[in-house]
């Protein structure tokens, strides 16, 4: 038995245990380097069957492989979600997906685009700007992915498509979700749009860690509440393992995880109120923002003129996109938040209410206006709107009567600073922190800011410096003030609910798709006014005055509920010494319109901003517009068309 | 000071055989080319392997000047600790994807499996040394069981690739010690009956359920998959490969644990035939190199390790390329000084530098 377990000099020998025993060395080195022989033999055969294999795999079976390696194989393909709804505050739904068919192409995987997009063209409908989109998305998408050539695709285009298929390898069609807009451009700087993923958005979803759940996924929010709450309504991803055949099609699904869609999201918004508010625009530009004061939703935003989000949905193509992009009414500028404009007459109230506060001012408390406000020492003169001044003039005609020569006194015995503390309560010079992405947080000027805004090397001390010229121009809402839309329905909406401010908001509940709960957005803490409520009810007084006897009320005759309200003009153009004739003046460089209230008085339940750009005096363009809105939200009115505009007859006061 | 540099470069050098090191150096230098690719360009995975490359040379170099009888002394303590340590990791280890290989170090994990694949062969080396010249029957029985404790254990860890493979370690540590052409014959017949022999022959499914019934953790989705994908990915790299980078195997996602065991795949489709014979021809001179040094060896441990140490790279790197390329069964073998993985590396040029130690360190008796 034992002479079987080891060996040391082959068969002859019959005594193998003795043998061991045996020193010989050279024997001994003798058979180990049979053995190492026999080992380096046997690695060279295992290296020359490797090379075999590999000759076998790579020159023989070739081809066999290149064509598995291209098309045989199983395929993880995503499934993407379906998108959430937006609907408005009464379940009308403002954005939705739908499934289409497209037809689409894989680069990688065709000879010769041109001569298969040609063949195509044969079957199915191609136009040439079909052909430069398709382009546009090749230059900007890896070469692995598939790429629609044409998009909604008609049942019989599908039918004729199917008949052909074997004609076009790496062409199929493919059933994709799409984004439709039913208001189109009603409300759409508030909705948005989507788009298809770029470099940009791609960096965001690694941010966000969820670049697994965006496999598959060809559209991201771009702008609005599409892009706010992108990840609410975009849905977790789900995922079939396919068998896929020689052609690269999807022969059989072997397992499935189902996507979840994305979540529902209500707004705030009342699309029939956003209706009659952009009617009453007509052809105008301009923004309105209206709140609830009492909760801070916002019930309608316009920013006119718009777009029609469809554009966007599928590549928006290249004469689209430049008539929307270099058109001088720049339809793609979101005005409510991004628009920062003068706020001219209507900072009034806020800086009355300011006076009352610091007790620079009691509302019985007169100046005299002789029709212009010198400093003393000085030569300027600031003028007032009216010719030869208001006379003898309170706080209530102050507002009322919207006169000048009041507030530049006011400002000059005022301290910048002091007023910006004051005024920083009603959030201006700071975003309002709504829910939708892009807002600027206008100016609301200071000695730092103003050191700060001049602090490049092209300025000098002196430009640095605040002055008092400065402070009276801030004090009746010109000079550096710039205030957006929103700041100011914001800062009205503070006044309507007695000192109390909601941030506003636009999204109202978000619905968990399958749970049917409602989930209500947080509200976020309200914001107290350090002000006195006998101070406020000066204010309000005086703001109803407006509407009733003031520079309002010829917009507000007759109205079946009492409303408060200030109207705003702000300056672009500077003539100076010469009266300002609005008929003699080019269109665009016209004043802004403002016009900021809230109704009904007592208990108000809407209070807003408009502005008409280059719309003249407040009272004229801005007023009616508010009046319309009011009318329907608050009498069940509904007028159709734009509002009037006043076409005041130029006369001495030219008060707003 | 050129002279003190001088004496430096004498040290570093004196015990590293040139021509083994640039070898070795070469082959790694075209792991990490090939890792960058398959790691999706990741130059923080390259950095992570040039990392264990530099703490694996220093280890190559300090065992490389180490004498071997003080190796020899070395391996019961080495076996025995790495006995104890797979105990351990059957009672406390970290279980990953279903298997318990790793041991908790605080900084890191450590798989005693890898010390095992040095410790084995040593152990074996040092006994026949021992007795050298008083080995009978019962002693290749002994030496059968310190092969088949460490094998048990890794076996029901469950690794059975890194099991045979130490088996295969002790085997050729029996083969040079003179283990009977008889008992080498009936060993491999009846372990060669079974799996090679039916393999090619069996379908997918077939192929499949051996597999799972053999290693059932081993992978979940069907080895027939990484196979049959490992295979297309070698097939469509034809002769002069897809390129650098352009491997669409590697790069669509189709290709396994393409920075560890299937690594050469992506290596055969970007490089293709071509480039696979130059990897083969790189590897013969290094297993040439170790077998020359086997050859001219003094003693009959130096003899015994190094033949071993040199046998086992050539069964990496056959086992790796032939579960690639489909011959063999899908087992856990890394690609040897080509595969990520610090632990591999770092025993791969230990390997090294024992045999370094051996060819430094030889009495030149024989003439």
């Amino acid at each position: 038995m034992a002479r079987f377990i080891f060996t040391s000099r082959g068969r002859s020998d019959n005594g193998a245990l003795a043998s061991l025993e045996l020193k010989n060395p050279g024997r001994e080195a003798f058979l180990f380097q049979r053995r190492l022989t026999i080992a380096a033999v046997l690695i060279t055969m295992g290296v020359i069957g490797l090379l075999g294999r590999f000759f076998y795999l790579q020159v023989v079976q070739h081809r066999h492989y290149q064509t598995l390696a291209e098309t045989n194989r199983i395929a993880i393909v995503p499934i993407v979600p379906n998108r959430g709804v937006i609907r408005d505050r009464n379940g009308i739904v403002l954005a939705q997906s739908y499934s289409a068919y497209t037809l689409e192409i894989q680069p990688a995987r065709v000879k010769d685009l041109e001569q298969t997009i040609d063949a195509l063209a044969e079957v199915i409908d191609i136009q040439p700007r079909d052909r430069r989109r398709f382009k546009k998305l090749m230059d900007e998408s890896k070469s692995f992915e598939s790429l629609p050539i044409r998009t909604r695709l008609t049942d019989n285009e599908v039918a004729r498509f199917a008949v052909n298929r074997y004609r076009f390898p790496g062409v199929e069609i493919k059933a994709r979700l799409f984004r439709q807009y039913p208001y189109a451009e009603l409300a759409s700087h508030v909705v948005g749009y989507i788009g298809r993923i770029n470099d940009r958005d791609v960096a965001r979803i690694e941010e966000w860690g969820e670049s697994a759940n965006y496999k598959g996924s060809d559209y991201i929010g771009k702008v609005g509440i599409e892009l706010s709450y992108e990840r609410e309504l975009h849905g977790t991803t789900g995922v079939e393992e396919v068998e896929v055949d020689a052609g690269g099609r999807a022969v059989r699904t072997l397992s499935r995880v189902a996507p979840a869609s994305g979540n529902d999201l209500t707004l705030t918004l009342d699309i029939k109120l956003q209706e009659v508010a952009e009617a009453a625009f007509g052809t105008r530009r301009g923004a309105l923002v209206a709140l609830d004061p009492a909760t801070g939703e916002v019930l309608a935003m316009v920013s006119k003129p718009g777009y029609d989000p469809n554009l966007f949905v599928d590549g928006i193509d290249t004469a689209n996109w430049e008539l929307l992009n270099e058109s001088p009414d720049k339809p793609l500028l979101n005005r409510p938040l991004r628009g920062a404009y003068p706020p001219g007459s209507t900072i009034k109230p806020f800086l009355a209410l300011s006076a009352l506060t610091s007790g620079k001012r009691t509302p019985a408390q007169t100046i005299f206006d002789p029709g212009y406000f010198q400093l003393p020492g000085a030569a300027h003169r600031f003028n007032d709107d009216k010719k030869g001044g208001h006379g003898t003039v309170d706080m209530y005609k102050s507002i009322v009567a919207s006169c000048d020569t009041y507030y530049y006194i006011l400002a000059s015995e005022t301290d910048i600073d002091d007023t910006y503390r004051f005024m920083s309560q009603f959030g201006f010079g700071r975003k309002t922190g709504i829910d939708v992405e892009g807002e600027l947080p206008g100016i609301l000027p200071s000695r730092e800011w103003k050191r700060q805004r001049f602090s490049g090397k092209e300025f000098r001390e002196e430009h640095r410096k605040w002055y008092l010229g400065d402070s009276i121009s801030a004090g009746i809402g010109q000079g550096y003030n710039a205030f957006t839309p929103i700041q100011l329905a914001q800062a009205i909406a503070m006044i309507a609910n007695d000192g109390v401010s909601f941030p506003p908001h636009l999204v109202q509940s978000i619905r968990t798709i399958g749970s049917d709960v409602q989930r209500p957005v947080a509200a976020q803490p309200p914001h107290t006014l350090g002000v006195k409520p006998e101070h406020l009810a000066v204010i309000k007084n005086a703001l109803v005055g407006v509407a009733k006897e003031g520079t309002s009320a010829a917009a507000f005759l007759k109205s079946a509920y009492v409303s408060g309200g200030k109207t705003g003009t702000a300056q672009l153009y500077s003539l100076k010494g010469e009266k300002y004739t609005a008929s003699q003046v080019d269109e665009r460089l016209r004043d802004h319109a403002w016009y900021i209230a809230y109704a009904p008085a007592d208990h108000p339940r809407i209070a807003l901003a408009v502005l008409v750009e280059n719309g003249g005096f407040g009272a004229q363009a801005a007023a009616p517009i508010a009046r319309q809105v009011f009318d329907y939200v608050l009498a069940g009115e509904k007028k159709p068309g734009p509002a009037p505009a006043f076409t005041v007859p130029e006369t001495e006061d030219q008060s707003d | 000071m050129g002279q003190f540099l001088a004496r430096v470069w004498e040290v570093l050098s004196r015990r590293v055989d040139s021509f083994l090191f640039g070898v070795a150096l070469t082959i790694a230098g075209v792991g990490l080319i090939t890792l960058f690719s398959a790691a999706d360009q990741s130059l923080a995975r390259v950095w992570s392997q040039v990392t264990s490359l530099a703490f694996a040379l220093v280890l190559m170099w300090v065992v490389a000047n180490i004498p071997p009888q003080t190796i020899a002394r070395g391996a019961l303590p080495l076996y025995a600790a790495g006995i104890v340590l797979l105990i351990a990791v059957a009672l406390w280890g970290v279980s990953v994807n279903g298997s318990r290989r790793w041991l908790n170090l605080g900084f890191g994990r450590f798989q005693p499996s890898e010390l095992m694949k040095v410790a084995v062969p040593l152990m074996l080396a040092w006994y026949f040394q021992k007795f050298e010249g008083r080995i009978g029957w019962k002693d290749f029985v002994l030496a059968a069981v310190l092969i088949a404790v460490p094998v048990y254990l890794i076996k029901r860890q469950p690794d059975l690739g890194t099991s045979l493979l130490i088996a295969a370690s002790g085997f050729y540590v029996l083969y040079f010690a003179g283990l009977s052409w008889k008992v080498i014959a009936g060993l491999v017949a009846a372990a060669g009956a079974a799996a090679p022999l039916i393999w090619p022959h069996l379908r997918d499914y077939q192929r499949e359920r051996i597999l799972t019934f053999i290693d059932p953790t081993r992978d979940p989705l069907g080895a027939g998959y990484h196979s049959s994908q490992a295979s297309i990915a070698l097939g469509s790299g034809g002769v002069v490969g897809k390129g650098w980078l352009n491997g669409t195997q590697t790069h669509l996602d189709f290709l396994p644990e393409r920075h560890t065991d299937f690594i050469f795949a992506v290596f055969g489709e970007e490089f293709g035939l071509i480039g696979n014979a130059v990897l083969l021809v790189l590897y013969l001179m290094l297993i040439g190199r170790g077998l020359m040094i086997t050859a001219g060896a003094s003693t009959l441990f130096t003899r015994l390790i190094a033949g071993a140490i040199t046998l086992m790279f050539f069964t990496y790197a056959f086992v790796n390329m032939g579960m690639v390329s489909g011959v063999l069964p899908v087992v856990g073998v890394p690609l040897p000084l080509v595969s990520y993985g610090g632990t591999a590396l770092t025993s791969l040029f230990i390997g090294l530098g024992i045999l370094m130690s051996v060819q430094a360190h030889r009495k030149l008796v024989n003439t």
